[in-house]
């Protein structure tokens, strides 16, 4: 649908804005770069990009995109598994350059190229040539066509050549390559960028100190990929521009996969999509998952069916059963009574979202800074501990209250402040009282400040333990203190403070519904986890198993359904030698093996066949069974062994 | 010292050599005495080795470049084929040979080829009466070409039957090039280190115009004193000491001190130095970071060396992965029961013992180890339970890729792929941690 298309996009536009930001400051370096020549050092960037590696071919298309847009059009991408040699490196650069020149230049100049392109020899004194030739053509050209883009790059642009995924190269091409354009870095411009997934050691590891005393190194850190992701949740979860949401569940197995298996945020946007196509195709409720000004359209244009549909909603029926009994009437059989009625609360839904989503930021402002973070330090895990159940029902909660009551004032301040900020940017009526509730509280501690030399007095009897330096004396005012604490009133700061955090608690319990509570839920939460699991987590193992162990739950076939450990002759013939095999220690014998099949075969087609017949086996099962062991090698259980004669050895235990 | 001298060459450049080839003095004159008159043939081919930067290329370059002797200079890593290089040798013959720098596109595949288009080149210009020198830089990439291009160019005289003398340059002894087929033994000649004084005399001959030369010459003094127990590059000592002159000059540019009064600059300079020395010259800040370092006047410590960055964020599964990759990498097969079985009080007791073996076993490298064993050494490291899913599997070939994991022995991929775990222990300490 066209929203999710949508969506697809302002998700990709995020990322690459999100990453050209993360560049920026890197280009202007570039420029500092080229004026510095006077050495024979190649100047280069070494990029590190984390462990993500399905991520980086997104983040580098989007770096070489700046690059031609901002500094210079030659920007050459290599990958190493294309260039197992420095000669294909070389021939795999010029084709690069080459192409990048076409798009720059006129058509004109493009049939010239491709002519030569087959003649030339790939070498550096090719390339230098190709290189004068072009740049003299863009200055002496410049005046009509080429105006606007000789102005964005400079005169002589410097030739940017990225290696993608630095660890896989070998070190010898590296070397040769680096070696080889040092020597010509007089005549080409030639930057070099390291893609580099582990640690930037990886470079003295490769290249020995004379070669990389030819390299000029900078390092650039890019942002680690938790980060990127909170960033990703913050833009696409936590606001309420996107009516699709996440249930907790998926959102737990999403986050799972990306924290336990691959750090990709490239793999959780795709598996994000997936969750938005699922709910699309599996929820017919789905068409009123849409923005709140086309609701009203789409609500009025529901069928009858759709209304059933409706009606058959577990939060609906919770709904109406709360209602008065004329009006469960009504919604049950009237049907634009229930559209009005439906539209009324997918509204309060839209709503409680955005309220939901300014909450808990104050909430998440309050929790961060907290000791141990009871409730985690970013906002996703409260975010999934706010939809799970009802938060302020946990112990986590509950002790993190009671560190907030015991937070310092300044600390408290800032807090607040910030979520008067927060809870100002909203545009709604909702929160002005709370604007205003916090604001009071803000000036009560301004007032607070001039009350503090009231409270220098109280805190005299500390002033005297510190004279006192005889145990017993300590340890007899100590006591004295400790009783005085107790029945001391609480200073006016306390107060205030617990004053301050009950109110964010009335807040929370307020807004912070967990959403399964709402009416109509269903219609924007994604919430089938198990789904997503078997789709995401493939198990190729496991799927294994159970195809052979247990064929009727893929084929559908009556006949095959098994009950308890036995052997079901009817199985296909790999079910049956899989499942003997299952039996068998490291070596297989053959024979034995053959043997047991036939049995389980023979059972099947006559079943009181005598035992004459049964030492020499049929020549067709003695084919099938051959044809089934073959089989099994083939999917890797099995291999041919040389220690015993008609032995095969297994290679798969249990495990699955 | 002695002088050069020639009969073949005029006194003023060999006067003009000398002074552009300090300290090798010896070298050049026995060169001009192989190579003899223009017209005299000179000895096939001559073999020049010497530890890196001693000089080789430079020496050869000028001695060719001075004396106006028709020459082809290539490196042969930048031509990594033997195509590439026969050709750029004729296409560089054709520029010396007509003068012009007209070059036509020349086609050269096999050394037939070359030989034939050789004498061609040769013989139409006015070459035929002087040598013509072929310098072939960084011989030692000639030994991965196909075989029969290094006898053919020890011998290109003979082939030829022309006025050529091949010149190769190499860090590498000459025994090591000898093919097994045997070929003509060239003339062999050696260039020895540059002294320390050598080094000295060479870096002070190029002070900025700017400073006398006795000021510039006392720098390079201190900074030889510095660098010279760590590098005895040549090229590196003079990028580092343009590096740090401007520092040194800084006190001479405020007026605190004059150019004489070494004493104060030294005490300015020394500690500077030695911060190069562990950043700059291990490249682990780069040259113009620097150069804005000193600019700013700021402390180093802010930027941070390439090696600081060691860190590296994994996966949870992948970090658990690793770890058991160097379990089963540096313990012998038969502790596995000892250390992985399920009962819990027994781990604490053998945590000790693993210790004790861990010393041996770590001078001996890393052991390869199959698939199965390292899923059997996770399962039981982790805690929860771990579903085989195929995103474990790729892990461990992203980690493979990443050059943490490397696979031994790739014959068969059914039949149990056997890896090797290539990190250190303080980078397992790390990521345990």
């Amino acid at each position: 649908q066209q929203i999710q298309e949508n969506l697809n996009k302002q998700l990709l536009d995020n990322l690459v804005s999100f990453l050209s930001r993360s560049h920026s400051g890197f280009q202007e370096k570039t420029t500092e770069w080229t004026c510095r020549m006077k050495f024979r050092e190649i100047p280069t960037a070494a990029l590190v990009l984390g462990v993500n590696v399905t991520d980086h071919d997104l983040t580098f298309r989007g770096l070489s995109d700046v690059l031609q847009d901002n500094i210079t059009p030659y920007v050459a991408l290599l990958e190493a598994k294309d260039c197992p040699g420095i000669k294909n490196l070389m021939q795999k650069l010029m084709g690069q350059l080459m192409k990048c020149d076409i798009v720059v230049d006129s058509l004109e100049y493009e049939d010239c190229v491709q002519v030569s392109q087959n003649k030339i020899p790939c070498s550096m004194p090719s390339l230098i040539s190709w290189y004068d030739s072009v740049t003299k053509k863009t200055d002496s050209e410049t005046p009509s066509k080429k105006k606007n883009s000789s102005s964005r790059h400079w005169q002589s642009p410097p030739v940017v050549v990225i290696f993608k995924d630095m660890e896989s190269f070998t070190t010898k091409v590296l070397q040769d390559f680096i070696v080889i354009s040092s020597q010509h870095i007089h005549e080409l411009p030639l930057v070099l960028i390291f893609g580099i997934a582990t640690s930037p050691m990886i470079i003295h590891r490769l290249l020995p100190h004379s070669v990389s005393s030819l390299l000029c190194i900078e390092l650039f850190q890019s942002l680690s990929c938790k980060e990127h992701l909170s960033t990703i949740i913050d833009k696409l979860l936590l606001t309420s521009r996107f009516p699709f949401k996440l249930g907790e569940k998926v959102l737990q197995v999403l986050i799972n996969i990306f924290l336990y298996h691959d750090f990709s945020v490239h793999n959780f946007i795709k598996g994000f999509q997936l969750c938005i196509v699922e709910h699309f195709y599996s929820q017919p409720l789905s068409v009123l998952c849409c923005h709140l000004v086309d609701i009203k359209k789409r609500v009025y244009s529901l069928s009858h069916d759709q209304c059933e549909n409706i009606r058959r909603l577990p939060s609906f029926r919770r709904y109406v059963e709360k209602q008065d009994s004329e009006k469960q009437i009504e919604l049950l059989t009237n049907d634009s009574f229930l559209k009005e009625e439906t539209e009324k609360l997918l509204e309060d839904l839209h709503v409680y979202h955005e309220n939901y989503v300014r909450i808990l930021r104050c909430l998440h402002v309050f929790t961060s800074s907290l000791p141990k973070y009871p409730l985690g330090k970013q906002i996703r895990e409260l975010h999934c501990a706010c939809l799970e159940n009802r938060l302020w029902e946990t112990e986590e909660y509950e002790s993190s209250l009671q560190l907030a009551r015991m937070l310092n004032k300044t600390d408290l301040v800032t807090m607040l402040q910030q979520c008067v900020e927060i809870l100002m940017s909203s545009s709604g009526k909702e929160f002005d009282r709370a604007v205003e509730k916090l604001k009071e509280f803000l000036t009560q501690f301004q007032n607070l400040e001039e009350a503090s030399q009231e409270r220098d007095v109280s805190a005299s009897p500390q002033k005297e333990l510190q004279k006192k330096t005889d145990l017993y004396h300590l340890q007899k005012t100590l006591l004295e203190l400790k009783e005085s604490r107790r029945s001391k009133k609480l200073t006016k700061f306390e107060m205030l403070r617990f004053e301050v955090v009950d109110y964010i608690d009335s807040l929370v319990r307020r807004y912070l519904v967990p959403a399964d509570e709402r009416t109509l839920h269903e219609v924007v939460y994604f919430n089938a986890a198990a789904v997503l699991r078997g789709h995401l987590n493939a198990a190729p193992r496991t799927a294994l198993h159970t195809a052979l162990n247990n064929p009727h739950w893929y084929l559908k076939n009556q006949a095959l359904r098994c009950d308890g450990g036995g052997i079901s002759n009817k199985a296909p013939d790999i079910c049956i030698v899989y499942k003997l095999h299952l039996e068998c220690g490291r070596l297989i014998n053959l024979v034995d093996w053959l043997e047991a099949f036939s049995t389980v075969v023979m059972a099947a087609e006559e079943p009181n066949a005598d035992a004459a017949s049964s030492d020499q086996v049929d020549d067709v099962i003695h084919a099938r069974f051959i044809r089934a062991v073959s089989e099994l090698e083939l999917l890797g259980f099995i291999k041919p062994s040389k220690q015993k004669t008609d032995h095969v050895a297994r290679l798969t235990w249990g495990g699955c | 010292m002695p002088n050069l001298e020639h009969p073949a060459y005029p006194a003023a450049d060999l006067l003009h050599l000398e002074g552009l080839v300090p300290c090798r003095e010896s070298q050049v004159s026995t060169l001009l005495s192989v190579f003899g008159e223009r017209q005299q043939f000179s000895f096939p081919s001559i073999f020049i080795y010497g530890h890196t930067s001693s000089g080789k290329t430079y020496v050869m370059k000028t001695l060719l470049t001075t004396l106006q002797l028709p020459h082809v200079f290539v490196n042969c890593v930048e031509y990594f084929t033997s195509r590439l290089l026969l050709e750029e040798i004729l296409i560089q013959l054709q520029s010396c040979s007509s003068g012009t720098g007209q070059t036509s596109p020349v086609h050269c595949d096999t050394l037939n080829d070359f030989v034939r288009l050789f004498k061609q080149a040769v013989a139409s210009q006015e070459l035929r009466d002087q040598t013509l020198y072929i310098v072939l830089d960084r011989a030692e990439q000639l030994r991965e070409m196909e075989a029969n291009i290094l006898p053919a160019f020890l011998r290109l005289q003979e082939l030829t039957d022309r006025n050529v003398t091949v010149i190769l340059l190499s860090e590498i002894v000459w025994e090591l090039f000898r093919p097994n087929t045997g070929c003509f033994e060239p003339f062999t000649m050696y260039f020895p280190d540059y002294s320390i004084g050598h080094l000295q005399k060479i870096l002070s001959q190029n002070h900025p115009p700017e400073y006398s030369a006795d000021f510039y010459a006392a720098y390079i003094n201190i900074l030889l004193g510095v660098f010279y127990m760590v590098c005895r590059d040549l090229k590196e000592l003079r990028h580092l000491a343009a590096l740090n002159f401007a520092k040194y000059c800084e006190p001479v540019v405020r007026g605190e001190a004059n150019e004489r009064d070494t004493r104060k600059l030294w005490k300015n300079i020394e500690p500077h130095l030695k911060k190069a020395m562990q950043t700059v010259y291990l490249r682990e800040i780069s040259s113009s970071q620097w150069e804005r370092l000193q600019h700013d006047g700021g402390e180093p410590g802010q930027l941070k060396g390439l090696s600081a960055h060691t860190h590296v964020e994994l996966p949870y599964y992948s970090k658990f992965l690793l770890i058991a990759a160097y379990l089963a990498s540096y313990n012998p097969v038969r502790t596995d029961k000892r250390f992985f079985l399920k009962h819990h009080g027994k781990i604490r007791k053998t945590n000790f013992m693993k210790k004790h073996e861990k010393t041996s076993n770590h001078l001996l490298g890393p052991k390869p180890f199959p698939l199965d064993r390292l899923l059997a050494i996770l399962y039981s490291i982790v805690d929860n339970r771990v579903a085989p899913t195929a995103n474990i599997f790729s892990q461990i070939t992203s980690l493979v890729t990443l050059q943490l994991l490397s696979m031994v022995g790739q014959n068969d991929q059914l039949d149990g792929p056997r890896y090797k775990c290539t990190v250190s222990l303080d980078f397992i300490r790390a990521i345990a941690r």
